[in-house]
């Protein structure tokens, strides 16, 4: 057959399925106008070969190939139902995923509270020891923000309402940020994540350390202990999500290491979004439960006790009974 | 269809057994839509701060947030929402695409861009450049790890008119290549010169048995008869 003849045969079908990509493209399809899709698709998929086979013009060629190529994106893209995924993803997917990697888990708690308990011990029994983690302007910041006279806790002595909703930005943007350095860094055979994981760890211990043998623990213990169950928490499951990344690179086993790095970073992607979801829900309590002071200390050591546990539980039970809610 | 050697497509097979090429993005223009990007970037902050820190406490609580969610956001959601194009990309004619060629997802491009951070290193993208530059389709490490690939968006093609001539018959058979070579002649006449299409033309006076001044209206004949009636 002739190309002009061919052409001029199928022209009419190629607008009608180019007319139905545009509504799928915008996503203004209605279920009854594309229920031949498929089948449009690969009669146009058949024209094309026909069209490359008998040597027809490439100005034929390629627009049959863009039109192909447009219907292979709407046929087979992935579809994530994110919505429906969402709930059983917090009430199971999420803690299965962490018993799953336990391993990385376990190294990357190991480093990370090893390294602030350890830091923490040493910097009470010598004080002077904390001038060499961390600079002493810094130092006296932390002093002044945690100093018992003051009113509000937090990164200001003195805080109204409107702070704390600064907090909450504040405490999101900066948060996060190091839960996904922490996890990216994992991609340098995981150096990167262990890295962070020790550095943040000797940071947060030293200060710990620091103001409880100055007399300030009191006000910090109590501040930090709610949102702490889910910021450290968090910080350390991003760690084991690059460290996840990193191995996969080490030992990639039958696979590739592309291959081996692509499916450890699908599974340690949904590691980090259960990591931000914790994150959010510890800046909002930092923001608003952690900073007051009306509540007395004691009552604040409670209910950080129960959030601990609560995120002890959640992470070790969640989703263990075979027909979990989804 | 036989590639060049220098070729730098990447076939795709589908499931109906065809072959769709698509056309991965090298360095530069990939460095000229990131610069796009962090010029938006920049302008955006620039000029929502300003407001914003007029509102005191809460407006730099927005701020901050507004600042989390430009820096490490911009690009996932533009990825996801508008085909794969941040406004960068969109200017440079770029597009984001999953491996197999379908379009990327939430999870693939958070890897990507989140992974962005390692790209970086140890300044001004240098891993991610060398990466890209020994890669035979230009991924960076964010893109190895997440699957994608950065190409080029299809652009539409106008189609040139093939200028006239009465359709000529070869006393001889031409193979697919050949036939492709010649109606590929006849429709890009008009970007070249007069003096080019002789010149290409007359290769083939000998074969066709014409004077070399006659060749290109010889083929162009040849074209048409390839072509047939409309």
């Amino acid at each position: 057959m002739k190309q002009s003849l061919f052409e001029s045969r199928h022209q009419r079908q190629w607008r009608a399925f180019a007319e139905q990509l545009t509504q799928l493209e915008q996503g203004q399809a209605k279920a009854g106008d594309v229920a031949d899709f498929p089948h449009q698709y690969r009669r146009l998929c058949q024209h094309l070969a026909l069209a490359q086979e008998r040597g027809y013009s490439s100005y034929l060629v390629d627009p049959l190939q863009q039109l192909a190529l447009r219907g292979h994106q709407q046929l087979y893209r992935h579809r994530s139902q994110l919505a429906a995924n969402a709930l059983s993803f917090v009430l199971a997917d999420f803690p299965r995923l962490v018993r799953e990697q336990w391993r990385f888990v376990l190294i990357a708690s190991l480093l990370f509270f090893g390294s602030l308990v350890g830091i923490a011990l040493l910097v009470y029994l010598f004080p002077d020891l904390i001038y060499s983690i961390v600079s002493p302007q810094q130092v006296a910041e932390m002093q002044g923000m945690y100093d018992p006279d003051a009113s509000r806790l937090g990164r200001a002595a003195e805080r109204a309402s409107s702070e704390d909703w600064m907090m909450f930005g504040y405490y999101v943007m900066h948060n996060i940020g190091i839960a996904f350095q922490t996890f990216a860094a994992g991609l340098v055979f995981g150096l990167g994540s262990v890295f962070f994981l020790i550095f943040n760890g000797l940071i947060i211990g030293a200060v710990s350390g620091h103001l409880t043998e100055i007399g300030y623990g009191q006000t910090f213990w109590s501040f930090v202990i709610g949102h702490g169950a889910f910021e450290l928490t968090a910080i350390a499951l991003a760690g084991a999500a690059g460290l996840q990344l990193g191995w996969a690179l080490i030992a990639p086993g039958q696979l590739t290491r592309g291959e081996s790095l692509r499916l450890a970073a699908r599974k340690s992607v949904q590691m980090l979004c259960g990591v931000m979801i914790f994150l959010l829900i510890a800046a909002f309590i930092e923001a608003y439960w952690s900073s007051t002071t009306v509540i007395t200390p004691w009552v604040k050591y409670l209910v950080g006790a129960v959030l601990w546990l609560l995120v002890g539980t959640y992470l070790g039970f969640a989703g263990r009974n075979r027909h979990a809610p989804d | 269809m036989p590639s060049a050697p220098l070729d730098t497509r990447y076939q795709i097979e589908t499931p109906e057994g065809i072959d769709l090429p698509l056309r991965p993005a090298g360095l530069v223009p990939r460095v000229l839509a990131f610069a796009f990007d962090l010029g938006v970037r920049a302008v955006v902050m620039g000029v929502l701060l300003v407001p914003l820190a007029l509102l005191g406490n809460v407006g730099i609580g927005l701020g901050a947030l507004l600042l989390f969610l430009i820096s490490w956001w911009y690009m996932v959601l533009f990825e996801v929402l508008n085909q794969g194009c941040s406004p960068g990309k969109q200017v440079m004619g770029l597009r984001v695409v999953q491996d197999d060629g379908t379009p990327i997802g939430w999870s693939a491009s958070l890897i990507r861009n989140l992974l962005r951070f390692v790209d970086m290193l140890p300044f001004g993208y240098c891993i991610g450049a060398i990466s890209c530059l020994q890669h035979p389709h230009f991924k960076r490490l964010g893109d190895l790890a997440a699957g994608t690939l950065v190409i080029y968006r299809e652009q539409p093609l106008v189609r040139p008119r093939i200028p006239q001539a009465t359709a000529l018959r070869l006393p001889f058979a031409l193979d697919l290549s050949e036939q492709r070579a010649i109606l590929g002649f006849a429709e890009r006449q008009g970007e070249l010169s007069t003096e080019r299409v002789h010149e290409l033309a007359s290769i083939l006076a000998a074969p066709l048995q014409v004077s070399p001044a006659r060749a290109a209206e010889q083929l162009n004949g040849v074209a048409r008869g390839l072509l047939g009636p409309a």
